[in-house]
């Protein structure tokens, strides 16, 4: 039976004198690999050159905040329940008289970690999001020299107020 | 003047060692290159322009390694292993002659630190001792794969030796001379001995690969099968001295490749060129390494283009096909020699 077209008929026919000296087979050897000696080199310099990524591409998170700077997270947990990689951990907090300004809603979160170790980058959590808040940007996770800090907590996920972080070329 | 030859030998030395190990240093970057470029990489390109601090990296990296000896090792031995090892691929090119004699003042400098009348016997006895090195230091670490490792290299380099040996006879039948110096002056213009030794040529050329445990005969250090083979145990600048020797005999070998068979620092043409003494001294030099240089690089080309030999397959080699192919070549030589010339 016939599995796939790549299947080659394997013969046990004795070698011809010319094929046991070897040599015409080394020399076509040798021939193969200098040809590729001059060929177009397949290495990307990667930290000057990056590689074109897909507009879907899906890289570390962003807490998003709103049009006055408020974030939108109100630790509802539904994010961390949707991973299935089980990276996300948060605490809620209640929002105090006189941070309206830095809090949408009445809850947010006061403590927000992903482990990006763990994440698989699927996605998963900003379809769960409820309130905008967490999305999947362009971006690649830096290499660090320590595990710990790959756990990223919201210093590093929540936008800065004037370094806002465009999702739109995702979400088209 | 007693004391000239004196200088002038020293000197010598001092530069073929110090070019020795230069080489070595920088095969180990071109070796990266090599086979990067033929696997479609770019290779080393961090330290330096174009990656050319590399060596000096990987020898400083090698100095900075922990140094450890096994306490079930030999100690004596296991240091003195890498040290004989290096020691005969340094020694080995002593009898090589670089380039045609320099005029310094009058004072004819020759560019050879021993003309020898026996050269070619002392290239064979040196290299034949360098096996010793593997053999010591694989034995003293006590270790099975180590053990294997030098076993392996030992009756390898037995029998490459022979086909190796005979296959040298062909040429001295030729140029009727042991000396190194006469076997290249014999070559002049193009009158090289690979027209006359083809055959002869191809065994020296696989013997040769062989005598370097370089691919596709490094059986003494597959990793596949024995961890790092003969050199499992050593570590820091030892392990060093090791792969660096390895390369050391790379060069030599080449050199003496283009002693035997491809005209030393002869070129067609250059003699007729009628330049004054010194220019053609040293563009002789340059032509001896430049040759030696394409030969490096033919080892690094043969090393990532052929799979490893199986071991059965490469004594079978050895003994069966090599050794009986050179005493042909040795009986045709001589019957050429006597009958039609």
């Amino acid at each position: 039976m016939k599995l796939t077209n790549r299947s080659v008929v394997v013969s046990k026919k004795e070698l011809t004198w010319s094929e046991k000296l070897y040599l015409p087979a080394i020399t076509q050897g040798l021939g193969i690999t200098i040809s590729h000696f001059f060929k177009k080199k397949a290495t990307v310099q990667y930290p000057e050159v990056e590689k074109p990524r897909t507009e879907i591409w899906r890289g570390r998170h962003v807490l998003k905040r709103d049009e006055e700077g408020r974030e939108n997270c109100t630790a509802c947990g539904l994010c961390a329940v949707a991973c299935p990689a089980e990276a996300i951990t948060m605490e809620a907090a209640e929002r105090m008289k006189g941070e309206e300004h830095l809090y949408r809603e009445e809850k947010y979160a006061a403590t927000y970690e992903i482990n990006m170790l763990r994440c698989i980058f699927c996605g998963l959590c900003e379809e769960a999001c409820p309130k905008d808040a967490i999305y999947l940007t362009d971006r690649l996770v830096s290499p660090e020299y320590d595990r710990q800090d790959f756990i990223y907590g919201k210093n590093k996920l929540v936008e800065k107020i004037d370094d806002r972080i465009d999702i739109v070329p995702r979400k088209k | 003047m007693e004391w000239l030859p004196l200088i002038d030998k020293s000197v010598l030395i001092l530069i073929i060692f110090l070019i020795s190990l230069g080489i070595a240093a920088y095969s180990t970057y071109a070796e990266r290159k090599v086979a990067a470029f033929l696997q479609d990489r770019i290779g080393p390109n961090r330290a330096g322009p174009f990656g050319l601090l590399q060596p000096i990296a990987d020898g400083v990296k090698m100095f900075m390694k922990e140094e450890i000896i096994p306490s079930a090792a030999d100690k004596f031995l296991f240091m003195l292993g890498p040290c004989i090892f290096m020691m005969t691929a340094l020694m080995t090119s002593a009898v090589i002659p670089w380039g045609k004699p320099l005029d310094i003042g009058g004072y004819q400098m020759n560019l050879q630190v021993a003309d020898i009348n026996i050269g070619v016997l002392y290239i064979v006895a040196t290299a034949s001792v360098g096996v010793y090195g593997i053999m010591l230091g694989g034995w003293a670490s006590n270790n099975k794969f180590s053990l294997l490792g030098a076993v392996r290299a030992s009756s390898q380099m037995i029998s490459y030796e022979l086909a190796m040996g005979l296959s040298i006879i062909g040429v001295l039948l030729i140029s009727n001379s042991l000396s190194l110096s006469d076997i290249v002056k014999g070559q002049e213009g193009f009158n090289w001995n690979i027209i006359y030794q083809p055959l002869g040529f191809l065994i020296f050329l696989i013997c040769a690969f062989a005598e370097c445990n370089r691919a596709p005969f490094d059986l003494a250090e597959c990793e596949t099968e024995l961890v790092g083979g003969y050199h499992t145990e050593y570590s820091s600048m030892k392990l060093g001295m090791f792969l660096f020797a390895e390369y050391v005999n790379m060069f030599i070998s080449s050199a003496l490749i283009v002693c035997l068979f491809f005209g030393g620092y002869n070129f067609p043409g250059i003699d007729n060129l009628d330049l004054p003494q010194n220019v053609a001294s040293i563009i002789s030099v340059v032509i001896f390494f430049a040759k030696t240089f394409f030969f490096i690089f033919f080892f690094m080309w043969i090393r990532w283009t052929i799979p490893r030999f199986r071991y059965d397959q490469l004594m079978k080699l050895g003994w069966q096909i090599l050794l009986p192919l050179s005493i042909f070549n040795v009986v045709a030589t001589a019957a050429w020699l006597t009958f039609v010339k």
